[in-house]
């Protein structure tokens, strides 16, 4: 590793490549961080934004009027504007209407920190694309086949858990796959409201170190293999969950 | 009012029962006692399928009454699952769930609906899977299995629920020629076990074969009904006579 190390500075010294986050302790510290702050929120984000999907999609069908209202207000609302602006609306909005709290240093701060409405704010945003994901895939299962679980007494709650939603999934794959990559590659707006997710420090690198090209080369390559894990994995499970005989 | 076994099993008395302005039923009337074979027969669009599917409510109702062992079905407060614990239902689509295995389709409903021990639905699973001749399949998916071998295996899903009425929607109608005796001989088997079941079928010899009695249904009513011999031999309405001499 130290070898590493010492490359990456006898590479700034000989060829004006300059890698802070390799040889410097401290930068590399502040882009772990980084990555380890956006891992951390593109999971997050991932699990609740699948929950609110399949929640969303079952909530549409339900009997009640103002139930099914609600679900497509949410999802119009969280569509047709930018997630930018959603972040900004919860965190700034939202926020600043919310109690403060003492923190240790005797100093307020907000209850909800950038890092949390990040999770609220991206999570609900890419919940709208999951609701109408799932309720694509909802429509593909054959009418026939939730007729026959009817006929055999099964609840609504039964039928939607153990045939509706195992059928669908395999439909949404490909579609539900797009979304959260999407997602993973918007969590870099957390930047805007100071969350320290690897954007962010690469910026506070790049500004100690006026180093912008090597940094956002380093940033592309580095979203290109997150996202890439992401994609592998996803098509994996695909596979994992492919049923002899049934689908293309 | 209690149920006793000398009292018909399903009576259905003046039914009812429109689409929209269509109306498909026109009063229809007729008695099931326990462990008699009924089949139900007439042209495309006569409402056979409708009928029965009105029996385990998969169809709501206008007007008219269907009494299965005494519970009335046309009730807005109906247990629409004390009833289908009691009456069980095949397709001609199968309709099997396809993400389950044969063991797997024909487990679910005791498991999640009768809430029984899964020792216990294996055991009987591995029984009916038997008892329809389907041994060593069964952990195939229903992708995997002829449309033959599904329908046998809806027919095992559907008595794992130990129902006391069986209803047969036109069952082999999406077979191929080859693989409709296997399933005939099922049901045949099922009759001598004293079964009550409940037939649309196009398969004339076959009804002539099982049946205690034969009704003959055309735009909504009941033309013509008989004990099979009197029906196929000496059927006395002129649009039974002309069906019959069309498809025999």
């Amino acid at each position: 590793m130290e070898a590493f190390y010492e490359w990456a500075r006898v590479l700034y010294d000989s060829t004006g490549i300059n890698l802070p986050f390799i040889y410097d302790s401290y930068d590399r510290g502040r882009m772990i961080d980084g990555f380890f702050t956006t891992v951390k929120l593109s999971v997050i984000c991932l699990f609740f934004s699948v929950i609110i999907g399949i929640i969303g999609a079952w909530l549409q069908n339900s009997p009640l009027k103002w139930t099914r209202r609600i679900v497509n207000g949410y999802i119009q609302l969280f569509r047709n504007t930018p997630p930018l602006v959603q972040l900004y609306f919860f965190y700034f909005a939202i926020g600043t209407l919310l109690p403060k709290v003492t923190n240790d240093y005797g100093g307020q701060e907000p209850i909800l920190g950038g890092f949390t409405w990040a999770v609220i704010s991206l999570s609900f945003f890419a919940g709208a694309y999951n609701v109408e994901i799932f309720r694509s895939g909802i429509e593909a299962v054959p009418d026939s086949t939730i007729e026959a679980a009817e006929a055999l007494g099964f609840t609504r709650l039964h039928i939607y858990k153990d045939i509706t939603l195992p059928l669908a999934f395999r439909v949404v794959l490909p579609a539900l796959n797009n979304n959260l990559v999407n997602l993973v590659k918007t969590t870099t707006l957390a930047y805007a409201i100071a969350v320290p997710e690897m954007l962010y420090e690469a910026n506070q690198i790049w500004s100690d170190n006026v180093n912008v090209t090597e940094m956002m080369i380093f940033m592309l390559l580095t979203y290109f293999v997150l996202v890439g894990i992401l994609v592998w994995g996803m098509n994996r499970w695909e596979r994992a969950l492919k049923i002899p005989g049934f689908g293309a | 009012m209690a149920w006793s076994e000398d009292q018909p099993m399903v009576s259905i008395k003046d039914l009812h029962k429109s689409f929209g302005a269509l109306e498909v039923l026109k009063g229809i009337s007729m008695d099931v006692m326990k462990g008699e074979v009924v089949c139900i027969i007439g042209p495309s669009g006569s409402g056979k399928s409708t009928l029965i599917r009105c029996v385990n409510a998969l169809n709501d109702i206008q007007q008219g009454s269907i009494l299965v062992e005494g519970q009335e079905v046309n009730d807005h407060n109906l247990d629409k699952l004390e009833l289908r614990k009691k009456v069980g239902m095949v397709f001609q689509q199968y309709n099997l769930f396809p993400h389950k295995t044969a063991l797997e389709n024909i487990m679910m409903a005791p498991l999640l609906v009768l809430k029984q021990d899964k020792a216990e639905v294996e055991k009987l699973a591995r029984q009916l899977i038997k008892k329809v001749r389907l041994e060593g399949k069964e952990e195939s998916y229903p992708g995997e299995l002829s449309g033959g071998q599904q329908q046998r295996v809806a027919i095992a899903r559907s008595l794992a629920m130990n129902p006391d009425v069986m209803l047969f929607d036109e069952v082999t109608a999406a077979l191929d020629p080859e693989t409709v005796n296997e399933v005939l001989l099922a049901i045949k088997e099922l009759a001598q076990d004293g079964m009550t079941c409940m037939l649309v079928t196009h398969e004339m010899a076959f009804a002539r074969e099982i049946a205690d009695h034969i009704y003959f249904t055309d735009r909504g009513v009941i033309v013509e009904h008989g004990p099979p011999d009197t029906f196929f031999d000496d059927a006395k309405d002129p649009r039974t006579v002309e069906f019959l001499g069309q498809i025999l």
